[in-house]
């Protein structure tokens, strides 16, 4: 019992209650870093190491702190570590704190840290913290990851590595040249918004279909029911 | 010195690098707030008055402070604790001296602490480097102008999208397009036109 619910505790910012495509927290650097794969897994590896570490803090000091200035305090936590992660970034990938610019510091006011700060971290204990954050984080990179191949993929025609993050080598992966797959306007700022608001609409579908299936299914077992119960009255 | 500098200034912020739809800044309150014009018109005043303050208090932290003293590495956790308190220092003073003003803006005034675009516009006013270019004073008022011009571009695209919005609720669309996917294909659409201003200035 335990275990399982220490799994869901990960498992659920993945895809049930992603930060991105759920909750709709997050959408700045979601429409922003998303225009190639490797900032949008550049930001969500940023996101991983402060969400969590942010969360497991927040976590063991939440009984020192007043309930008065819980925000402000959670805030410096947070800073704090979007500090430490910018002057890493700038130190060891450099070509990533260029692009990423301003999205870096602005991690900071990403409503799902405080967000997770203040509904989960500030409750639970350490553990559960650290898991809800590393998996929120998870569902967060995913997210990008999804927005980021579709407006590449389909805007140039490939995914080129190794441009931003330190890797070894430097390519590109799937070369099509196709006018079909080089959509301009999908690598530019519009192209952000109307991919993650086509995704959006997708995911909602999704939701709308099962909500359905479930309907008819409770629906069709009610009358199967009522039939059952008919017939036996009909017996006795 | 001449004024065309920080005509520039706010006419660039506000129309070919607009916050919203270029720059991608303060999406959630844009999709947030946008759903009543009336709504839409507190946030962005809200805005515009902590933008500019921010930004005076900023510059003038980061190059009379921070910058002498070396620290500039500590900028982010600065401006995030300045932001804070200054939206908390308006909100009491508005209380007390401004009744009327502080009726209308009063509800908006927290949720600005966590809008990326203060923190944003803050950390490109200092990025930008207008110390440099155009000295110390004067690079204080193009940053300012710089932030006047912004928040009117988020007042801007936000005043345009709430109509829109009111006539989106009264159209017939699919169950799941409803709400936050239409607005955002739309905003990309807003977004397409704001590019072809790019051209102005």
């Amino acid at each position: 019992m335990n275990d399982v619910s220490k799994l869901q505790d990960f498992t659920k910012g993945i895809i049930k209650e992603n930060p991105v495509f759920v909750a709709l927290l997050g959408m700045c650097p979601a429409l922003a870093v998303t225009s190639t794969v490797e900032t949008a897994i550049g930001m969500g590896i940023l996101v991983v190491f402060v969400l969590t570490l942010s969360n497991v803090i927040i976590s063991l000091v939440r009984k020192l702190i007043p309930d008065e200035v819980r925000i402000p305090a959670y805030i410096v936590i947070i800073a704090t570590f979007v500090t430490i992660v910018r002057m890493l970034t700038q130190a060891y990938a450099p070509a990533l704190y260029e692009s990423l610019g301003i999205f870096i510091p602005l991690i900071v006011v990403n409503c799902i840290i405080l967000g997770r700060a203040t509904s989960f971290a500030s409750k639970n204990n350490v553990g559960r913290s650290f898991l809800d954050g590393a998996g929120m984080a998870l569902g967060f990179t995913l997210a990008l990851f999804t927005i980021g191949f579709i407006r590449e993929f389909f805007g140039t025609g490939g995914i080129s590595y190794g441009v931003y993050l330190p890797l070894a080598t430097e390519g590109k992966l799937l070369n099509i040249t196709s006018p079909l797959f080089n959509i301009g306007i999908l690598t530019g700022p519009a192209g952000g918004f109307i991919i993650l608001g086509i995704l959006l609409a997708t995911f909602k579908q999704f939701d709308l279909n099962k909500q359905a299936k479930l309907k008819a299914l409770k629906k069709a077992e009610a009358l199967s029911k009522a039939a059952q119960n008919k017939t036996l009255g009909g017996l006795a | 010195m001449s004024w065309t500098i920080f005509f520039t200034a706010i006419i660039s912020s506000m129309l070919i690098n607009n916050i919203v739809l270029l720059r991608f800044l303060g999406v959630c309150p844009f999709l947030g707030v946008s759903k009543k014009t009336e709504s839409a018109m507190g946030m962005s005043l809200a805005v515009i008055f902590v933008m500019v303050i921010a930004s005076f208090v900023t510059y003038v932290l980061y190059y009379f402070i921070l910058e002498p003293l070396s620290i500039t590495y500590i900028s982010t956790i600065a401006f995030i604790l300045i932001i804070a308190s200054l939206v908390q220092l308006v909100e009491m003073f508005l209380k007390k001296y401004g009744k009327k003003l502080y009726r209308s803006l009063g509800i908006y005034l927290p949720l600005i602490t966590t809008n990326c675009a203060i923190l944003g516009v803050v950390e490109l006013n200092i990025g930008s480097g207008f110390a440099t270019e155009f000295g110390i004073l004067n690079g204080l008022f193009v940053a300012m102008s710089t932030a006047l011009g912004a928040g009117l571009g988020f007042a801007l695209v936000l005043f345009a999208f709430s109509s829109i919005r009111e006539r989106l609720d009264q159209a017939p669309l699919p169950l799941a397009w409803k709400g936050v996917p239409v607005a955002l294909v739309t905003a990309g659409i807003m977004a397409l036109a704001f590019i072809g201003l790019g051209g102005i200035v």
